[in-house]
């Protein structure tokens, strides 16, 4: 039977990843639920095979419905009525298959009906799920927005809301409004407290706001009256059953049509506060806002499989001069370009998914007991490596992604251009990923503090330790070669000393040290698995003369660029 | 509302769906072993029909029951994935080579040994034989009332069933009385997928013998977590006349097997005109190609 799962080996080769049996340990706790749960694994081998086969499940649903679906939810799309958002038809047995399946609210803890997963196999879950329906994943994947409430909410609020999300209800994450797009600050809807009533009540419009008719959704709103910044900002919790929002519209997107992208009007809505007053933006959002980063990346490397699958398909189905068009050296490099930075990118998302698993888990764990000064140590390392990788593989893998999808309609040649391959949904689907929770320019200036801190230089030392097999020096000595040209390039930027100067450059300088570490990726997985070989090769060459490209970009620049190229 | 007891028969079957070209031995047999073994697709629609009940009548049980060789418990852990209470193996050498009445006469016996049951539920047929035999034959020995081809139960009222068939031409609902033996259409719902936190729960359920035959590192789940044990009975643990299982007890003899391929030889021509296209249209229902 077709599945998703098993018929991409490079995910389980991800799954198995060594540093696997330290995350599982921690985020189990040395499997102390064992006792409590009949579900809960015995060990780290018993907790490996839970996500292999759960992946599995998830493989199969994906090859047999939701995939098959996804044209016609592209067609059909969500409507509107009096009641709210009715999603596609084929959305909804999406949601109908995933909730039977027991696949929401995957990493929250069993005490919530949860089952504990740790990020890796759950942004494998997402991974796998964009390549099927990149608009599903939306909906399926704002389950992240429960792991805000697991985090900050008091303990009432966990019980009254996680086991609902366990149970399957959806949600959204209500942060837009039409003047605060990607400068959050100026988010206007206003929070007032009732002190009679010991409530809070929100009114005004958000914007864009994905799955906007959820059953729960977190709304970022302004509680301090006359402030003007993001400290006077608070998280609310809102529950739909409420009925004081209504839908006013859903847009009309180019793309991920099956995901209903909503402007709602909250007219007295009821709401509760979650954790602190001020702290809406400044802490709350911004951890939202790394998990949706990272969730947007996942679906990127779906997507980009998606796309990758449909041009070798294609490829080398489709004869011309007497033979498959594989064949002529102008498809085949861009097919096998394709695949080499498909593999890439993955590599850099579960990477950066098992630095978030372990300071994740070190958070928690922090909850209960106070953590021994080495696992402080460990925690905060991680988690600045997360900080650092976050915005990297955001912005990295959309921006592929997207590039993957114009290539893949590029060998589809005129037929890629028409609605009967998949590969024109693909295309306009991928196109939101270098856009929302983040567009690749704000990614780079998140980015941009790796660069100027150290932080991606000192990771890469790190990979350059790794010990590996004698074969692959000669890879290692040209990923040491572009990291001194990257290391002198930045010295060329950051020894003017000038914010926006950097800023300039920031792009290309982010891209340069992406590219040497997806460079140590690879390695370290050909190092694992030789099968990453060609993949590894092909991937240096590109990462060499694009990184060549960029230095040559910033020698020939000075400070009067910015005089050059500034536009009032 | 009532609970029900309900034994869902279900078979493991070579899957004849995604054939290869071995998968035919040179003596015109099944190649058993170069095609991957699954859960009968209708045995599934019939496994979705008594899990749909269960979601009506809360305190539902469902029992699956297979008979098969040892590799067979899988059928019961996929059932058990999907939401099933329990199930049970029958497996013994002297049930091989059994038809479907052989088969059947098995089945009954062990249900006889379940002894408490409201309604069997089993897929109209197997992919591997396409019989459509043993659910009918089973309700003729347990001399219970047999409804085939259901596609879907509409409910139930004072020990009644309401029952929806889908036939070559046309639906009919009937009613009958419990305990009864039903089968099912794929026209009926797609079975359910297999559910997270059961999966988890049941993917160490082992037969003894399969515990007995692996090197399985859980071994001492097995003490303190019996639902992990899925009941394993050979003939011995069932009351029959050893007559009427396995060879013995088949009358049917396959006598000939043939390779059909499909080739069209003859060719027709019909002229683009009302007559001959209406005449056309007769044969074609006449001989049931149409209709």
């Amino acid at each position: 039977m077709d599945n998703f799962y098993l018929d991409n080996p490079d995910l389980r080769f991800h799954l198995t990843h060594p540093l696997m049996k330290k995350i599982v340990a921690l985020k189990e706790r040395q499997y102390a639920d064992q006792g409590k749960y009949d579900f809960a694994p015995v060990d780290f081998e018993d907790a490996l095979d839970n996500y292999d086969k759960i992946l599995e499940i998830v493989g199969e649903i994906c090859a047999t419905v939701i995939g098959p679906n996804a044209d016609g939810v592209d067609k059909e799309g969500p409507t509107l009525d009096e009641n709210g958002v009715n999603y596609a038809s084929g959305t909804q047995i999406n949601l109908d298959i995933i909730r039977k399946a027991g696949l929401m609210g995957l990493t929250l803890p069993r005490e919530y009906g949860g089952l504990n997963f740790c990020s890796v196999p759950y942004t494998m879950i997402a991974d796998v799920v964009s390549r099927a329906d990149a608009s599903f994943v939306n909906i399926w994947g704002l389950q992240d927005c429960a792991e805000t409430i697991h985090e900050f909410a008091t303990d009432e609020q966990k019980e009254k809301y996680l086991p609902r999300i366990t149970q399957g209800a959806t949600m959204a994450m209500d942060l837009t409004e039409p003047d605060a797009g990607s400068d959050l600050q100026a988010v206007m809807l206003k929070a007032t407290y009732n002190e009679k009533e010991d409530r809070w009540y929100l009114n005004g419009v958000k914007r864009f706001i994905t799955n906007g008719d959820g059953d729960i959704a977190l709304v970022l709103a302004r509680s301090e009256e006359g402030s003007t910044d993001g400290r006077g900002l608070s998280m609310f919790i809102y529950d739909r059953a409420s009925k004081g929002v209504t839908v006013r519209r859903i847009e009309h997107k180019m793309g991920i049509i099956g995901s209903p992208t909503c402007e709602l009007v909250f007219r007295n809505a009821p709401a509760e506060l979650v954790g602190q007053r001020r702290l809406g933006l400044i802490k709350y959002v911004m951890s939202l806002m790394n998990s949706a980063r990272l969730g947007i990346a996942a679906q990127s490397v779906g997507i980009a499989e998606a796309a990758y699958r449909e041009a070798i398909a294609y490829a080398r189905e489709r004869e011309q001069f007497g033979k498959p068009i594989i064949k002529f050296p102008a498809v085949y490099e861009m097919v096998s370009s394709m695949k080499a930075r498909l593999d890439a990118i993955r590599s850099l998302l579960y990477e950066t998914t098992r630095f978030v698993d372990i300071y994740k888990a070190y958070g928690f764990i922090a909850h209960e007991n106070p953590l021994t000064k080495p696992e402080q140590e460990e925690m905060k390392r991680y988690q600045k490596l997360a900080d650092i990788f976050t915005p990297l593989v955001k912005g990295i893998s959309s921006e592929y992604c997207n590039s993957m999808a114009y290539d893949s309609l590029q060998i589809h040649g005129g037929s890629g251009f028409m609605k009967e391959y998949p590969i024109e949904r693909i295309y306009r689907d991928a196109r939101i990923t270098t856009i929302y929770e983040g567009t690749t320019q704000l990614q780079m200036v998140a980015a941009i503090r790796g660069i100027t801190t150290g932080g991606y230089l000192a990771a890469i030392r790190d990979y350059e330790m790794v010990e590996i097999k004698p074969e692959l020096q000669i890879y290692r000595r040209t990923l040491i070669n572009l990291t001194e040209e990257f290391e002198e390039t930045v010295k060329m930027v950051t020894v003017v000393g000038d914010n926006e100067y950097t800023d300039f450059h920031a792009r290309r300088m982010v891209e340069m040290a992406a590219n040497i570490i997806m460079g140590y990726m690879l390695m370290h997985d050909t190092n694992r698995n030789h099968d990453y070989w060609k993949s590894l090769e092909i991937f240096l060459r590109i990462a060499r003369s694009e990184n060549k490209a960029r230095a040559e970009r910033i020698r020939i620049s000075n400070i009067n660029d910015l005089g050059r190229f500034k536009q009032e | 509302m009532k609970s029900l007891k309900i034994v869902v028969l279900a078979k493991q079957v070579p899957d004849t769906r995604n054939v290869g070209k071995d998968a035919m031995k040179a003596d015109g047999t099944v190649n058993r072993a170069a095609l991957a073994a699954i859960f009968n697709p209708e045995d599934l629609n019939a496994l979705e029909q008594a899990l749909r009940l269960k979601e009506s009548f809360p305190g539902t049980t469902i029992t699956l029951l297979t008979m098969g060789p040892g590799r067979a418990a899988e059928v019961i852990r996929e059932g058990l994935y999907r939401g099933a209470d329990g199930g049970v193996l029958l497996t013994d050498r002297a049930f091989a080579g059994a038809d479907t009445l052989a088969t059947s006469y098995a089945l009954a016996c062990a249900i006889r040994k379940i002894k408490d049951f409201d309604i069997i539920i089993a897929g109209r047929q197997a992919i591997d034989g396409d019989t459509a035999q043993v659910g009918p034959q089973v309700a003729e020995k347990l001399s219970v009332p047999q409804v085939t081809y259901v596609e879907e139960i509409l409910g139930l009222k004072e020990n009644k069933l309401t029952v929806k068939r889908r036939l070559e031409r046309g639906v009919e609902t009937v009613e009958v009385p419990l305990p009864c033996v039903l089968t099912v259409n794929s026209s009926a719902p797609d079975c359910r997928p297999r559910n997270a936190k059961a999966l988890m729960k049941y993917k160490h359920a082992r037969t003894v013998t399969e515990r007995q035959d692996s090197s399985d590192d859980y071994i001492t789940l097995y003490n303190d977590r019996p639902y992990l044990d899925i009941p394993e009975w050979s003939v011995n643990d069932i009351e029959t006349d050893i007559e009427q299982l396995g060879l013995s007890g088949s009358p049917t003899k396959v006598k000939k097997i043939e390779n059909i391929v499909f080739q069209a030889k003859e060719t027709m021509v019909i002229r683009p005109d009302d007559e001959n296209i209406n005449s056309f249209m007769k044969e074609l229902i006449d001989n049931h190609t149409l209709g």
